[in-house]
């Protein structure tokens, strides 16, 4: 066979190869382009623009909403609106204490449970996780309702604030709110640690053991270094999480109607797209939806940036 | 012959059993007191009691009534009302409530089933394969694994009213069977889990590469599959903004949608509303506990090889 011929296959084989590639691949592609990239591309799009209403309306001509190129209009609406940063004052808030705490807890437990001090470890692990299997929108609905002093079994022993029932007040609501997506996803971020504690090689401890190092020690100077790396990920996805917050609020929304529809910026951008906030319409919700997704992004890189300092 | 082969396979997992539990146990050089132990267990305990309790309370609640729940223990059964609160739920939903958690059923099983094959798909492609784009394709699917998903859903609203798919079920399924999760499980288990060798046979034995997949690949990407299918399967049934979003005919609405509904009503029968989250949970509970182990194996993939 000559070189030629031989090069000539090699060719084929690897136009082959690609088109099966892209083949399997293909479905996939197409159906993420649809759901990620149209909507991002879309709503930047959109965002430049507003709906305002054709001046012919008097004369007899269409009267109806026309899309008009509005620059960076929508943008700096938002970004100078109050509305929307107190709504990210809030989040960041609720954020600032229920992520340390809930990291804080599944890093305890997974501990616990990954130490000689627990029998039965996958019976703790199932009964610490089966939270997670209740959708965040039912978690929120029962915890909401034991919020409520007439039907809570404790609610009724705390005192009303300013008029409204403690856990339903203005000054506990986010403490109320953390609670329950504490509740939820705790046990998530303790699996994610005990993944991340059962991969570290064993022979770690045994020569930690020989060196005479207590279990104590052991926790501190190997186990907790050595989950780093899951700890930045879990807080990480819990801050991207965090500034979406819309589940919780928009339940407790049905039981303290002063919080209003914009208390978080997901519930501002969402009423914004539906037409019951003013600005409404594609390019202010665009607007909102690309600051907040700007605002998440900043604040995970700057944690990322903090943490790996630290180290 | 090992000795494990010529034991009974009841003797055998007997064996095994004492192993782990060895292995579990610690030396009596460095074994914990017993006083360790038991504030460990009561610590344990009163987490436990602390994730337990509103799940319990929601099962007693469910069957009382309105005024029940004000007068009677939390915790235990007042008069039983569950058939009057079913009425009420069955009226209050013009008896939609099974219809309900039937479509929860169908988005979640279908968006599972055809996000898991198309997912696995590419990752078997993009581990597999030297195509152009790969690595870009993989780099852009890797960033959809960190962007904020409810955050998409504003966007994503806006674009199927453009192509007119609000309100249809293709509105619910086609967002939810994409899973980038997906696609990176499965890449990670074809690379490790694939033999390009087994599959050099089968081309060489002159199988099609659709043949290939469907017969080899998929079966040996089956645990992983499992947990996808599992991961796509409860982000549907717990989705509720994109629901919230593109659903409007009540015959459309999955469980939480409806759920949201009636808790939003005018002084709903809070027993009924507690029954409907009852029974709106309960086979994914099932599914949850039934398949729990692979649970823990996608978290350790995403967690440990990420």
């Amino acid at each position: 066979m000559s070189a030629q011929a031989t090069r000539r296959r090699r060719g084929r084989q690897t136009r082959q190869e690609a088109r099966t590639g892209w083949f399997f691949a293909l479905p996939f592609t197409l159906l993420f382009g649809l759901v990620f990239v149209a909507p991002i591309a879309y709503s930047v799009r959109s965002g430049f623009y507003a709906q305002r209403a054709t001046e012919g309306g008097l004369f007899g001509g269409s009267g109806g909403l026309q899309e008009v190129f509005v620059g960076f209009e929508n943008f700096s609406n938002v970004a100078t609106s109050s509305t929307f940063w107190s709504g990210m004052g809030r989040v960041m808030i609720f954020g600032g204490f229920q992520i340390p705490i809930m990291i804080g807890l599944a890093l305890a437990l997974a501990l616990i449970l990954d130490s000689y001090l627990v029998r039965r470890r996958a019976f703790w692990r199932l009964l610490y996780f089966l939270p997670y299997a209740i959708p965040g929108l039912v978690a929120a609905i029962m915890w909401g309702y034991l919020y409520v002093p007439e039907v809570s079994p404790f609610a009724s022993y705390l005192p009303d604030i300013g008029g409204q029932p403690f856990f339903l007040s203005s000054s506990v609501i986010l403490a109320s709110m953390a609670n329950m997506t504490t509740w939820t996803f705790t046990g998530y971020n303790m699996l994610i640690f005990l993944a991340a504690l059962q991969a570290i090689p064993h022979e770690l401890y045994e020569a930690a053991r020989i060196d005479g190092a207590s279990g104590w020690q052991i926790t501190r100077k190997i186990k907790i270094p050595m989950v780093r790396g899951a700890a930045l990920l879990a807080v990480l996805l819990s801050i991207i999480g965090t500034v979406q917050l819309f589940n919780e609020p928009t339940v407790m929304q049905t039981l303290a109607s002063w919080m209003g529809n914009d208390y978080t910026p997901m519930m501002l951008a969402y009423n914004t797209a539906m037409g019951q906030i003013t600005p409404s319409g594609a390019g202010p919700a665009s607007a909102v939806s690309i600051l907040m997704a700007l605002v998440a992004g900043t604040l995970a890189i700057i944690y990322a940036l903090v943490q790996r300092k630290a180290d | 012959m090992t000795t494990k082969q010529m034991m009974s396979p009841r003797q055998a997992r007997a064996a095994e059993r004492a192993v782990r539990k060895a292995s579990s146990m610690p030396p009596r050089a460095y074994a914990p007191t017993r006083l360790a132990r038991t504030i460990t267990l009561i610590v344990l305990v009163v987490i436990a009691v602390y994730f337990l309790m509103p799940i319990i309370w929601m099962f007693f609640a469910s069957s009382k009534s309105n005024r029940d729940l004000i007068q009677t223990f939390g915790f235990w059964f007042g008069e039983m009302n569950w058939s009057a609160n079913w009425t009420s739920l069955m009226g209050w939903t013009q008896g939609l409530f099974p219809r309900w958690v039937a479509n929860s059923v169908f988005y979640s099983t279908v968006a599972g089933a055809v996000g898991t094959l198309i997912s696995v798909a590419c990752g078997y492609a993009i581990a597999k394969f030297r195509f152009p784009g790969r690595r870009v394709l993989l780099t852009v699917i890797m960033t959809g694994l960190l962007m904020p998903i409810a955050l998409l859903t504003v966007p994503l609203y806006l674009v199927f009213h453009q192509i007119g798919l609000v309100n249809t079920i293709w509105a619910i399924l086609i967002p939810s069977m994409v899973s980038p999760f997906g696609v990176f499980l499965g890449h990670v288990y074809a690379t490790s889990s694939v033999p390009t060798e087994l599959l050099e046979a089968a081309r060489i034995d002159g199988a099609s590469e659709f043949r290939i997949f469907f017969t080899m690949v998929l079966r040996l990407l089956a645990p992983a599959m499992v947990t996808i299918f599992l991961f796509i399967f409860v982000a549907t049934w717990n989705n509720f903004l994109l629901p919230l979003m593109m659903i409007s005919s009540a015959e459309l609405r999955p469980i939480t949608l409806g759920l949201y509904g009636m808790m939003s009503y005018f002084n709903p029968d809070k027993g009924a509303v507690m029954l409907g989250a009852l029974l709106g949970v309960i086979p994914l509970i099932l599914l949850f506990l039934g398949l729990q182990r692979y649970w823990q194996s996608g978290l350790a993939a995403g967690s440990v090889k990420g």
